[in-house]
């Protein structure tokens, strides 16, 4: 067996840091609380973890193809508003429809922006993160909304309904993710995808249609988004406008916790499940623990910098380097 | 040889990288007030031994006199302090910053508490870029200059030290006629003060206009110092090309089939103008240049990079207009590009993903990527073309170079291609991996592709090509045919002279 030298135990470190994290995480919850293991803690934590990955799903197809998606926290919220407000006026089986078009809509419009102008992914979504809340309370009036006949109606089946005892949002992320596990593995579009984000040039020297790529991305992570919202409003049946914000933060570290990188061209569907449950996890534990919830938002920002650390690190082979 | 001491000198300079002697014994001085030319082909060493004497590279033997002093150089600083600076061919300035910044930079002239002076600046910058007689001043934006006035900035930096030798490395690339009249007369003023100027140059005319000696590189090694009013181009080019080389010309003729590609009048703004070229199947044509000669830019027009601004593309006498890369590939035109590593290969990405990538649409069963199909194309290509690598799996990016061009040619041949552009084939690439790659070629042209290859050594045009089409800043001087070709012809076509003064 070779030593394990300093620099072998930051190389190890460095490949597989998340996962030795995310064991002392787990053993450190367990020990500290028994709850932690027990199988309804477990289901709960998946459960409620369910509406940040369906949208992770989304953003991991924006990340691999080399870009950011900042918009989706509010996009959510947008989705959300206009689902509920629309259930009242049109009835459900219209107003998902609707709320889908509407956000794939805005999908559209930052792909369009990013893939076929070329402008810069970060600024873009940034942008649209303010422009599309001040779209979402324009829509509201600044109210919330809720339906008002909350008994009456069989739109809550998908927040709050189950299959032989799963509970529905599960069954829907566990779906998508099938699907879009499969588009990004096994279809021409994934393979096209890893290409533009991996080397844009060579992608286009290979007469890959860049821009088009990076388009349906956003159409992707939109179609996620939307998804999203139609599980929070089912769930809860009305919203404040502001119920997705903070999430495009999440829902990134979730994705580059699953060892996406930030730069681009790698990144799986299962990896990223598995950052959405690592992330569901020590949230769940901080919570047993008995720290208040917003000590989370520091650990989300102490885990985001850890995973983009442990990324760069994993590409120089150790975990410091004096030069770039 | 002469009473002057000279301001710099070398002896016996070896610099070796692993497995290449990139110099080997290079020994050469400076006069005081001299220019003298530093000759050679790519690949000869010239940047090499720049980089020794700027204190980028340490030799691994040898030694280097400044003024007859053996000094040891670490660092560019170090070499400016001794009053050694380069004028590079690629331009180092920041754009937003003003000339005088630019000219200063990491030395401005400080007042108390860290404050630039920029009184002092200003009025230093102003009295330097006086002596140089050009008409912009200390606050001008860098930006705002032209390209030679950008490298008159570049010059006035050498000048914030008392200057022993000037290195200029193809000061004139990007020049235009009158921007060169400007040069000289710096240069000639700075002989006049009896700096030694190191002139770099693939331009032959210059080198005969304003050096005093030349001196010549070749593989690495030093072949001699001549006095330019004593020597001519043929002589020179004799140096530097040497007999060493396998220049071997390609005199296998493969059956030749129909005009698969024609070209007509083409241009594309002043990158190149006016070109027409026909290429037949079966027919290698090798395009021969210096870097800028519009080569790359040609290629990249025929794939649909760039949009002609005037002229036409027939493909089997039909003329086409191209305008992207998917609809070049469509009709049957495939480039294998000059930047392997950026434009060729997804570095990340598996050895058969990056080999099926133009066809991954049609490869499929059902809605999925076919596994099968996709591995199928990989293992006919891996063995046609000899690819060494541990299986398909392996990333890309963890190929030798030679491997990784392979990965790049199969990925095109296996679509089929009517008309194959190989861009630079073998750069950065050992010697044993080229001639398999020079076979290849000619193996491509055999089965009856229409194959062109842009190159920019000579032994390799000489070897691959049944026509060698030469270039010239942006025009054709000259196509020759694989007997009636030369070195010495060839040599001079690409540096802008006429062709009519060899047979």
């Amino acid at each position: 067996m070779a030593e394990l030298t300093k620099k072998g135990i930051g190389g190890f470190l460095a490949r597989q840091g998340i996962l030795v994290a995310f064991v002392i995480f787990m053993v450190g919850f367990a020990l500290a609380n028994q709850r932690f293991l027990a199988m309804d803690n477990i289901f709960g934590v998946i459960r409620s973890s369910a509406i940040l990955g369906v949208m992770a799903l989304g953003v991991t197809f924006v990340v691999i193809g080399g870009n950011l998606d900042l918009s989706v926290g509010s996009m959510m919220s947008f989705s959300t508003i206009v689902v509920l407000d629309l259930h009242d006026k049109i009835g459900p089986t219209l107003a998902i429809p609707a709320m889908f078009g509407l956000t794939l809509l805005l999908g559209a419009f930052i792909g369009f922006l990013v893939g076929y102008l070329k402008l810069n992914s970060l600024i873009v979504t940034l942008g649209m993160l303010s422009a599309i809340h001040g779209l979402t309370l324009t829509w509201s009036g600044g109210k919330n909304m809720d339906i008002a006949d909350k008994q009456g109606t069989w739109f809550s089946i998908f927040g709050q309904g189950d299959i032989v005892g799963i509970p529905m949002p599960i069954i829907i992320f566990g779906l998508l993710a099938l699907v879009l596990g499969l588009i990004l593995s096994k279809t021409p579009f994934g393979r096209k995808i890893y290409a533009v984000g991996g080397n844009g040039q060579a992608a286009t020297f290979s007469g890959i249609p860049r821009a088009r790529v990076v388009f349906f991305t956003y159409l992707v992570s939109a179609f996620c988004v939307a998804t999203a919202g139609l599980l929070q409003a089912s769930r809860s049946l009305g919203s404040q406008n502001t119920v997705g914000q903070g999430y495009e933060l999440e829902v990134l570290a979730m994705v580059i916790l699953g060892g996406a990188s930030l730069l681009g061209g790698s990144g799986t569907i299962l990896k990223t499940l598995i950052g959405v449950l690592i992330f569901g996890f020590i949230e769940n534990g901080l919570l047993l623990v008995g720290l208040e919830f917003y000590v989370q938002d520091i650990v989300v920002w102490a885990v985001i910098i850890l995973a983009v650390w442990l990324d760069i690190a994993a590409k120089r082979g150790r975990l410091w380097s004096p030069i770039a | 040889m002469t009473d002057q001491t000279p301001v710099l000198r070398l002896e016996g300079v070896v610099k070796t990288f692993p497995g290449v002697r990139a110099l080997d014994g290079v020994s050469f001085d400076l006069r005081p007030g001299e220019v003298h030319a530093l000759m050679g082909e790519n690949g000869a060493g010239k940047s090499t031994l720049m980089k020794v004497l700027g204190g980028i590279y340490d030799p691994n033997e040898g030694q280097i006199y400044i003024a007859e002093e053996p000094v040891t150089i670490a660092s560019p600083m170090q070499a400016k302090a001794r009053g050694v600076v380069f004028i590079h061919q690629e331009l180092s300035l920041a754009d937003e910053l003003s000339v005088a910044e630019n000219i200063w930079l990491g030395e401005l002239p400080h007042k108390s508490f860290g404050r630039v002076d920029w009184k002092k600046l200003y009025d230093e910058t102003d009295a330097i870029l006086k002596t140089l007689n050009v008409g912009f001043d200390a606050r001008t934006r860098v930006g705002d200059l032209s390209i030679a006035n950008q490298q008159m900035v570049e010059i006035a930096r050498a000048l914030t030290v008392d200057p022993r030798a000037v290195i200029f490395d193809e000061p004139t690339a990007s020049l235009t006629d009158a921007e060169k009249v400007v040069l000289f007369e710096v240069i000639a003023d700075l002989q006049s003060k009896g700096v030694g100027i190191i002139y770099i140059s693939h331009r032959m005319e210059e080198i005969f206009k304003i050096t005093d000696r030349i001196s010549v590189l070749r593989d690495g090694g030093y072949r001699g110092t001549l006095n330019t009013a004593e020597t001519n181009e043929e002589e020179v080019t004799q140096l530097m090309i040497g007999r060493k080389l396998d220049l071997s010309r390609n005199e296998s003729h493969h059956e030749l089939g129909d005009v698969a590609l024609e070209v007509r009048n083409l241009s594309c703004g002043k990158l190149f103008e006016d070109v027409s070229f026909s290429v037949r199947r079966g027919e290698v044509v090798g395009f021969y240049g210096l870097v800028g000669a519009g080569r790359t830019e040609i290629a990249e027009t025929i794939f649909g990079l760039r949009d002609p601004s005037a002229g036409q593309i027939l493909l089997n006498g039909e003329e086409v207009r191209i305008h992207s890369p998917m609809e070049a590939i469509a009709r049957g035109i495939s480039l294998v590009p000059e930047d392997r590593k950026g434009q060729g290969l997804v570095l990340g990405m598996n050895c058969r993903d990056n080999m099926t990538l133009p066809q991954v649409d049609d490869l499929t069963a059902g809605p999925f990527v076919s596994d099968g199909a996709e591995v199928a194309i990989f293992d006919q290509y891996r063995d046609k073309l000899d690819i060494r690598t541990p299986g398909w799996r392996q990333i890309a990016g963890n190929l030798s170079g030679g491997n990784q061009q392979k990965i790049v040619i199969g990925k095109w041949l296996s679509m089929h291609p009517e008309v194959l552009i190989v861009d630079e084939p073998t750069r950065g690439i050992d010697v044993g991996s080229k001639s398999e790659i020079h076979n290849l070629i000619r193996d491509l042209a055999a089965q009856g592709y229409a194959v062109i290859v842009i190159s920019s050594e000579m032994p390799e045009v000489l070897h691959v090509s049944d026509r060698i089409v030469a270039m010239f800043s942006g025009k054709v001087m000259r196509t020759f045919t694989s007997e009636e070709v030369t070195e010495d012809s060839l040599i001079q076509a690409i540096s802008g002279l006429e062709g009519d003064k060899v047979a």
